[in-house]
């Protein structure tokens, strides 16, 4: 044996993917629903997508407030007994607001699904909105605004949507204090009438389901007042900063600056998305990244480094992000220059693009463990009005996109003075 | 039921085998039972740093992560006051190349010196990340000193200070690995689409021709009963007051663990939870609270920690907290109650469960603590405990004689 030859390998791009597909029914309204059952354990997670995001609203933060105080009682139970009940059976429910939509999910054991359902069911379609509840939101809300907003981190990542979406756009927009201020209960009011009462909603399912999972679902939500989605959102336009350069102190006292470099993007549905997710990966993308190798592992700038396209339907952005040492930021940001220009210019050489092929493989062959990843991959492309088709030519360009290709993306999308950039101390 | 092989070789390497077949995946976990607390006092910091220098290149390999990602796989670690934990993921057709990577590593490293160099930054600049560049980043290096005398507990992961990771040397990294970087001292994990006898074979090839070393044995300073209450007060740039509490409880292995560990449950952890409902929902004096533990392996601390409503006076927002643990302590608690927390840690469990690379470490740690079979004996412990336990368990607990209070006030 020889411990400095490596043991064989199956390269990972031989290996055929497999999306599992889905299972669809609609419910009695109308409403389509996904499910994957899989898995070995007894446990089953709900999503109920609602086109609900602050994509619809009229006063910031209107869709954010309403989604979470779903959960803050309705016309017959208070929060604590709603909270009690989900608790009393092991099960979790949360919501979460994004731009074009807002979730409601729920993880629970698959035997306590009869129990809790009902719950789920007061939540969307009578909860109250109260005063009492309403202030307590506002009062906890700003409390955690101010401790974030002492974060280099979290004011960059606010600064550097507003600059390229535009401080109107849903994708650019960010909450003060103020803002919270402004709330009122009728507005909620309003906002989850006409958007969960009588909304646009998908509901993704898996795990290990139920023999009637159809029924319950049905009796649960079927006779609601909901639509199924039909695709169509109102435009909103961009209007990203005419200045691309920022420089700000928000801690006198701070040791490290919060740096992001962004450009806009295309969505998925443009063809050079699919490519450019190759091209992420060998620049910023995984550890193994020239942006890591360089400024993390060469010269220990910083803790961590990506690159990242951002996960929006509508248009994106491609980022990257890192806190550095407050002396060695302004290295950094033009180490990660450099780093374009390399790609730009030279050609990823083989042993490189191999390395990335097989990487990006194995790391979907690995994320598809299990029912809740499987359909979390679904949800993304049915959301962004994509098929599973999508999967599989993701798959394929992973296997096939040359070095040429990479190049001639890089000399596209990755000139600096495209890029807006930030730094906040 | 979490089902597992184990074994042990001639150069005292547990293994255990946890085989999965509905996933296409394998996964390779070694933990070393080395931790912070195995530290020198004088180079604290380093078992975290010597984490990083890990992948700095081994005796025959001269990049860990390159040949594994080519091989499908990726991988990370972390460490803990107790513990080092390596895990790698990979298609299971490749398993072989996590063994080669993996044996290399435990038979010695290449202490490269520009890797030491470069690492030494890097955790300084996580250090500043999480712990200096942070509003109330330094609560927890406070804390540990309150809280601990004598037991290495009393620094952090990361390290007391920034100069002991500035000033470390590629003379410690060699005692450090040659101390604690043996077969005897590390457990594998291997878990998913493997078979018993592949691992073994493997195991015989890899992980044998490794020399035994010198087996480390842990001396560590047990921690003096707390006699009296303690306290400290710190003024700091941040924008609201905050309340910590530390009150220490038992080791990981101790049955009254489960009764603590639920205990954090009835207090918080959900919106239904005491905490909450009395003192952000009802009372309104703070805008968030949380209670909870470690885990830690030797005796830890149950913590209570919470932000101030704007305005509201700290001895206000104490004599709250008080009250609902002496609620606790005199009242215990409904069955109902019980059954709730009880529920939520069997859901717990089971979606914990849910990933290989999870069970494959839950494994490792389990076996750290003497008996990987506990990973499938927790529940029935858990369903064990009693109200009265839980009862009496907060009155010793919650004893004003073993509490350490922490009052971080803005200086804004």
């Amino acid at each position: 044996m020889n411990r400095k030859i490596a043991p064989p390998i199956k390269d990972a791009i031989e290996f055929d993917l497999e999306l599992k597909p889905y299972q669809k029914f609609t419910l009695d309204n109308g409403v389509p629903v996904y499910t994957i059952d899989a898995g070995a354990q007894e446990v089953v997670q709900i999503e109920l997508v609602f086109y609900a995001g602050n994509w619809f609203e009229q006063q910031k933060s209107v869709a954010a407030a309403t989604n979470y105080l779903l959960k803050n009682g309705t016309s017959t139970k208070t929060a604590f007994e709603i909270n009690e009940e989900f608790e009393y059976y092991g099960a979790y429910c949360n919501r979460s607001c994004y731009n074009e939509t807002a979730v409601v999910s729920l993880s629970s054991l698959s035997k306590q699904l009869p129990a809790i359902l009902p719950v789920v069911r007061d939540m969307i379609t009578d909860a109250a909105f109260s005063e009492a509840e309403l202030d307590i939101y506002k009062q906890n809300s700003k409390q955690r605004i101010k401790v974030n907003l002492q974060k280099c981190d979290f004011v960059a990542t606010r600064l550097i949507d507003a600059y390229l979406y535009g401080e109107a756009h849903p994708y650019g927009k960010y909450t003060n204090p103020e803002d919270l201020d402004a709330l009122n209960r009728d507005q909620l009011s309003d906002f989850f009438k006409q958007y969960y009462l009588n909304g646009q909603c998908v509901i993704f399912v898996s795990g290990k389901l139920p023999a009637d999972i159809e029924q319950q679902l049905n009796n649960a939500f079927g006779d609601l007042s909901l639509k199924a989605f039909n695709n169509q959102l109102s435009t909103i336009i961009q209007s990203p900063a005419a200045e691309k350069k920022y420089r700000i102190e928000n801690d006198v006292n701070g040791v490290q600056g919060a740096i992001r470099i962004a450009r806009d993007f295309p969505n998925r549905h443009h063809p050079d998305f699919m490519k450019v997710s190759v091209l992420n990966t060998v620049f910023g993308g995984f550890f193994g990244s020239r942006l890591m190798s360089n400024i993390r592992e060469d010269k220990g700038y910083t803790y961590g480094i990506h690159s990242y396209v951002q996960n929006h339907i509508h248009q994106t952005a491609w980022m990257i992000s890192t806190e550095a040492g407050k002396d060695v930021c302004e290295a950094t940001i033009e180490e990660v220059y450099k780093e374009m220009k390399l790609l730009r210019e030279d050609l990823v050489d083989d042993e490189e693009l191999l390395l990335v092929r097989n990487y990006l493989i194995g790391t979907i062959l690995g994320d598809l463990d299990g029912p809740f990843q499987i359909m979390g991959r679904w949800k993304n492309l049915i959301l962004n009005d994509l098929t599973g088709d999508y999967f599989y030519k993701s798959i394929e360009t992973i296997k096939s996109i040359s070095a040429e290709e990479l190049r001639d993306l890089s000399k596209k999308y990755l000139n600096p003075e495209d890029f807006y950039e930030i730094v906040v101390i | 039921m979490i089902t597992f092989e184990k074994f042990e070789i001639a150069n005292g390497l547990k293994v255990l085998i946890h085989r999965d077949v509905s996933t296409p995946m394998a996964v390779v976990n070694v933990l070393y039972d080395v931790g912070a607390r195995d530290e020198d006092p004088a180079k604290t910091g380093f078992a975290h740093l010597f984490e990083h220098l890990m992948f700095g290149g081994s005796v025959n390999i001269p990049v860990y992560d390159e040949p594994l990602q080519i091989a499908g796989g990726e991988n990370n670690a972390f460490t803990t006051n107790d513990l080092t934990n390596y895990y790698c993921q990979l298609p299971a057709e490749n398993l072989e190349t996590a063994f080669w990577l993996e044996s290399d590593r435990m038979l010695s490293l290449a202490f490269s010196k520009k890797s030491l160099e470069v690492q030494r930054k890097v955790v300084c600049e996580e250090f500043k990340e999480h712990y200096i560049n942070k509003p109330y980043g330094d609560v927890w290096h406070k804390m540990r000193e309150l809280t601990y005398k004598v037991h290495p507990y009393r620094w952090m992961t990361i390290g007391a200070e920034l100069s002991h990771i500035e000033n470390a040397t590629l003379d410690d990294v060699k005692a450090f690995f040659n101390k604690h970087y043996n077969p005897g001292n590390a457990i594998l994990v291997v878990a998913g689409n493997v078979t018993v006898e592949g691992v073994k074979q493997l195991t015989e090839k890899w992980f044998a021709p490794i020399p035994a070393g010198e087996k480390y044995v842990r001396n560590i300073p047990v921690e003096p009963k707390q006699t009296e209450a303690r306290s400290s007060t710190v003024k700091a740039n941040v924008p609201l007051d905050a309340l910590y509490k530390c009150w220490h409880i038992y080791p990981r292995t101790d049955m009254r663990y489960y009764t603590a560990d639920l205990i954090t449950e009835i207090l918080s952890g959900g919106g239904s939870s005491r905490l909450f409902q009395s003192l952000v929902k009802e009372k309104q004096l703070f805008s968030s609270i949380e209670c909870y533990h470690l885990g830690s392996t030797d005796a830890g601390l149950l913590t209570i920690e919470g932000k101030l409503v704007k305005g509201v006076k700290m001895e206000d927002a104490e004599a709250a907290v008080n009250e609902e643990l002496v609620k606790l302590q005199n009242d215990g608690i409904s069955q109902r109650e019980l059954e709730k927390v009880k529920n939520k840690t069997e859901s717990m469990m089971a979606f914990e469960d849910m990933s290989i690379t999870n069970r494959a470490a839950s494994l490792a740690m389990y076996e750290q603590m003497g008996d990987a079979d506990l990973i499938n004996k927790e529940l029935e412990l858990y369903r064990a405990v009693t109200a009265d336990e839980i009862k009496n368990e907060s009155k010793i607990i919650f004893d004003e004689r073993n509490s350490n209070t922490l009052y971080y006030y803005s200086n804004n």
